[in-house]
């Protein structure tokens, strides 16, 4: 079936250098520096970037960081809690502007 | 695989799949872009035997197809000839491999033999065989011999171990672990050398030695006060019960991909069988114990059976090499003592 996102299209990912080589050559050697072993180990930046991953919705991601996790040494269990992080900011998220939605419903109503 | 009959547990038939050609540069040729020329042994510093094939385990990544069916087993005629091949040459280290090397019957005389002479035992336990019965002496029997033992043990938790080596490995390794402890294994001061080692329970590379071994040691110890001195991360082979999960799981190709992908040279320039030579248990030799099992003997005129073991041709002796060899050179390497670079 047709679909936008084929996984053969992740390894594709450096042909966006063919339109600008200095901007993707900035892009990655950063992306490089940002997933070496810092303050943070290389460990906990891959389940960062998991659970950004399945915030931002992207099956590239998911799938790379899926690997990527693992290869570091996670299991499932670190996995799942990490995505789990970032489903309670996205669902927190919506639900801390009920206090908009209060702010505009005390003003409206007696 | 061969207790069921499967077409996969023949080494030929691992071998078609293994180096069918795909478009992945063939071994050989990305390991002279080193520069050193043709893969080359050393000096032969551990003979590694595998004294059988017989295992109380059926772990699902296991490159002999260990299991309890299992009756291949080195005889004593044959632990003689290794005998007489350590007493006669300079040869530091045996390393005892099996399926679980305990499990031949001869193994405590032939551990009493080879530490007569002085040289260095290593035995890959697998843990849980310590708490089986009729074997429940064979932890002090190792300590007083000043045995070094290597363990498997793919993750610090129950579910990764469990999943890869059977249900209650993980529960009763730990048991075994606090047995070896007990009498000094792993613990500083003592000389009791307890190692272990992780391999990945899936189709990815092994995460960094350094990093992964003081996780282990802090929730090892943490949660069940056990200890050991080294964890080694090893790498899995694309071959046997691996490679028959590879197919299975439809990862093959994009794990042989990973794996030439992440060919590292400072990995490929030390992998282990530059100095290390495998035996089988008859006797056979091989350059390393996954040739061994894919039955790879040795060529380029070096002998085939520890029987006829000649140094002079052993020496400086061309390697045997086949596509599964990138998996001793990918990522940080792989040996039997672990990452490589």
């Amino acid at each position: 079936m047709e679909t936008y996102y084929k996984p053969d299209d992740l390894p594709r990912f450096s042909e966006m250098s063919e339109g600008s080589p200095e901007l993707w050559k900035k892009f990655s050697d950063w992306y490089g520096s940002v997933f070496k072993a810092g303050a943070l180990s290389e460990r906990e930046k891959a389940l960062i970037a998991l659970a950004v991953a399945h915030a931002v919705q992207c099956p590239y991601c998911i799938d790379a960081y899926t690997q990527e996790s693992l290869s570091k040494g996670a299991d499932l269990e670190q996995m799942t809690e990490a995505i789990h992080v970032a489903c309670a900011i996205r669902g927190g998220a919506s639900l801390v502007h009920g206090v908009q939605m209060k702010n505009v419903s005390s003003k409206l109503t007696m | 695989m061969k207790a069921f009959g499967e077409q996969l547990a023949l080494a030929n038939e691992q071998l078609k799949i293994i180096n069918y050609e795909t478009g992945l540069p063939h071994f050989d040729e990305k390991y002279e872009l080193i520069g050193e020329g043709p893969l080359k042994s050393g000096k032969i510093e551990i003979l590694q035997l595998n004294v059988g094939k017989m295992c109380n385990q059926v772990c699902k990544h296991c490159h002999v197809d260990a299991g309890p069916d299992r009756k291949e087993i080195m005889t004593k005629e044959t632990m003689q000839n290794c005998l007489d091949v350590l007493s006669k040459h300079d040869i530091a280290t045996v390393d005892l491999t099996g399926g679980a090397p305990e499990l031949n019957p001869n193994f405590k005389w032939f551990v009493d033999e080879i530490k007569k002479m002085n040289k260095h035992v290593m035995v890959r336990s697998n843990l849980t065989i310590l708490e089986s019965n009729g074997f429940e002496d064979y932890a002090e029997f190792m300590a007083n011999h000043k045995i070094e033992i290597i363990s498997s043990l793919p993750y610090y938790k129950r579910t990764f171990t469990d999943k890869q080596r059977g249900e209650g490995v993980f529960e009763k390794s730990v048991s075994a672990i606090k047995k070896l402890n007990n009498f000094g294994y792993g613990k500083e001061g003592t000389g009791l050398i307890f190692n272990l080692v992780y391999n990945p329970v899936g189709a990815f590379l092994p995460p960094s030695q350094q990093g992964l071994e003081q996780d282990y040691k802090r929730e090892l110890f943490n949660n069940f006060g056990i200890v050991f001195n080294s964890l080694y991360t090893i790498t899995n082979m694309p071959i046997s019960r691996f490679l028959d999960y590879l197919i299975q799981s439809g990862n093959y190709e994009s794990y042989m991909q990973k794996l030439v992908d992440s060919f590292n040279p400072s990995a490929a320039v030390n992998v282990m069988c530059k100095f290390t030579l495998s035996v089988g248990w008859d006797g056979e030799l091989y350059d390393c114990d996954f040739n061994q099992m894919l039955e790879l003997n040795l060529n380029h005129g070096a002998p085939r059976n520890i029987k006829d073991f000649d140094l002079s041709t052993l020496v400086n002796r061309r390697i045997i090499t086949g596509q599964h060899c990138y998996g001793c050179t990918a990522g940080a390497g792989s040996s039997c003592g672990g990452a490589t670079a």
